[in-house]
């Protein structure tokens, strides 16, 4: 169980990441400032757990990886989106952070709200209604079983 | 059944002889690009690796571009773990040179390469027919150091340019007319590729503008048909082509959208969506803090002679900041010989080192809390240039250049 932080669409990496930040030593020193520009309190409130949930096209714009990275370090268990961009997609499977399409559960959601995610069965659970997740192409779930990319270089 | 630009360069990396929209298949990268964004990362968790080893370091080209001069300890040391792996290790390395998109063009992409860089705007070189796409450290380091990767073959959207851009009409109008028109992501997964007669009329400089931005619409790679402009443009730069692909007539588009370069008109991306687009005069109330022109979407000569034409004799407004940023050193020394930078200075514009600049929001020319800027940068999210409570709008070198003057937003006409 972890409780729903909620954003809107076209959230961009730049919003969950701030350039400012990218070129700061570790993720672990820059995950203090996820989400600033939008919700200054987000990764003092986060917990281990939770989930974010957008609308579409979640992590459009820059290729920075450090925005599903300080998410993941953060605690997020998983992001729920209408659609997301393509390189946030992809580098979210590489690093093991699960990403969800779920078309309808944005909009009968609400922050604050909590909600469960069986991934294995891919049945995700808010508010005493059942949510059918889109299953990943195999070739990312692989990925995602592996425990993301660099897992399977280390093999 | 025929296939695409797209479908042809990936299954050519793939050692195939075809493959279709919708196939995953493991390739062969032509070359491989990272920047300071990210590479500290990517070195990290490759000293990290079991069996740490790169596959062809003559593919690597490292470039510092985001954030030099560094502005702080932090990135000092950031860029120092780079520019010392990749000595170590014999990268190729560019630091101060430029932006790493025109160090690019200008240096390595060749048409038919399949390049991976880490940066979101690598569709750039597909004005050189090469497919290039953004990809994060991870799946960076991953061919880095076995050479290859999987790729999702996408679905093409395909332009039809036809006429010519109007007088005092630039390939950014062009370019945020059409993420307008099919939004921010209108063209997610897919290629954008640009044909038809209206290429002709677009010189390399249009070109690289306009596949840059396919990005801020979501795009995996844009490609343009390789003619007598961009073998020009190559043979200038001292290199052959890998390959020249066209799709063929029965290739499968998913959609086709013919565009009338003559109906584009000068064009403002509103705060803070990209495609959030209005005719440039609708926003002539808006009063400005700060112009940039530069980046690589329009830090290149032919930009910055459009900006010192406009400014020429005259001043940028009192208590506007205007910053003049070209895009590479190449740029920067040609503009100095054209006495383009003179022009800028005696004009009152700040002319910088080339780099990211503005348009990475961290180094140079940060706004502040409810400032406005009109930037040629690549996109206008909220605190994308600085405070969360600030304003972007984006337009081209002439637009910019004009606001600059003004103090309001104003095409060159206006001034």
């Amino acid at each position: 169980m972890g409780k729903i932080f909620k954003f809107y669409k076209d959230v961009d990496t730049d919003q969950i990441i701030a350039s400012q930040y990218l070129l700061y030593p570790t993720i672990e020193e820059m995950k203090g400032h996820t989400f600033e520009s939008l919700n200054a309190d987000f990764a003092g409130e986060v917990k281990e757990g939770d989930f974010v949930v957008a609308d579409e096209n979640f992590g459009c714009g820059s290729s920075r990886e450090q925005a599903p990275s300080v998410l993941k370090a953060l605690g997020v268990k998983a992001v729920i989106a209408k659609s997301f961009a393509r390189i946030f997609y992809r580098n979210s499977i590489n690093i093991g952070l699960p990403v969800i399409v779920c078309k309808t559960l944005p909009d009968e959601v609400e922050e604050g709200d909590d909600m469960e995610l069986n991934l294995k069965e891919g049945v995700i659970t808010c508010n005493g209604k059942e949510y059918e997740c889109t299953k990943l192409p195999d070739k990312m779930q692989e990925i995602l079983d592996m425990g993301g990319l660099i897992a399977s270089l280390n093999k | 059944m025929g296939m695409t630009m797209a479908e042809k360069i990936i299954a050519g990396a793939a050692g195939k002889e075809s493959c279709k929209a919708g196939d995953i298949e493991t390739v062969t990268l032509d070359r491989l690009m990272s920047n300071d964004g990210t590479t500290h990362l990517t070195i990290d968790m490759y000293n990290n690796l079991k069996n740490p080893h790169i596959a062809d370091v003559d593919k690597l080209v490292w470039i510092v571009d985001h954030n030099i001069p560094a502005d702080s300890p932090k990135t000092a040391a950031s860029q120092k773990k780079m520019r010392d792996f990749a000595r170590e290790h014999g990268i190729r390395f560019y630091e101060g040179e430029g932006v790493c998109h025109q160090i690019m063009m200008e240096n390595h992409v060749r048409p038919g390469e399949l390049i991976f860089g880490a940066d979101s705007h690598t569709c750039a070189y597909g004005a050189l027919g090469a497919f290039g796409t953004g990809v994060g450290c991870t799946d960076y380091l991953y061919a880095m150091v076995t050479g290859t990767s999987w790729l999702l073959v996408p679905e093409t959207i395909r332009f039809n340019l036809n006429g010519k851009l109007n007088e005092g009409v630039y390939a950014r109008d062009l370019i945020l007319t059409i993420i307008g028109r099919i939004s921010a992501n209108g063209a997610n997964y897919k290629a954008m590729e640009f044909a038809g007669p209206g290429l002709a009329t677009l010189t390399m400089a249009d070109r690289i503008s306009i596949c840059n931005l396919c990005v801020e619409a979501g795009a995996k790679t844009a490609l343009m048909e390789v003619d007598d402009i961009a073998l020009e443009y190559l043979k200038a730069h001292g290199r052959e082509p890998k390959a020249i692909f066209k799709s063929d007539e029965d290739a499968n588009f998913a959609q086709v959208i013919d565009v009338d370069l003559s109906e584009i008109k000068p064009i403002v991306a509103k705060p803070h969506f990209v495609d959030n687009i209005v005719d440039a005069k609708e926003c002539q109330d808006v009063k400005i803090d700060e112009a940039f022109l530069g980046s690589c979407n329009n830090g290149r000569l032919e930009d910055l002679r459009v900006g010192a034409r406009i400014i020429k004799g005259k001043k940028v407004a009192e208590g506007v900041r205007f910053l003049v940023v070209p895009a590479s050193r190449a740029v920067y020394k040609e503009a100095l010989k054209e006495g383009i930078l003179d022009t800028f200075m005696e004009a009152g514009a700040m002319v910088m080192n080339p780099n990211c600049s503005v348009c990475w929001g961290a180094c140079q020319g940060v706004i502040g809390q409810g400032e406005v800027l009109i930037s040629t940068g690549t996109r206008n999210f909220k605190g994308r240039a600085g405070h969360k409570d600030s304003f972007v709008y984006l337009a081209s070198a002439a637009t910019v250049t004009a606001s600059a003057i003004k103090g309001t937003i104003a095409t060159a006409d206006m001034v």
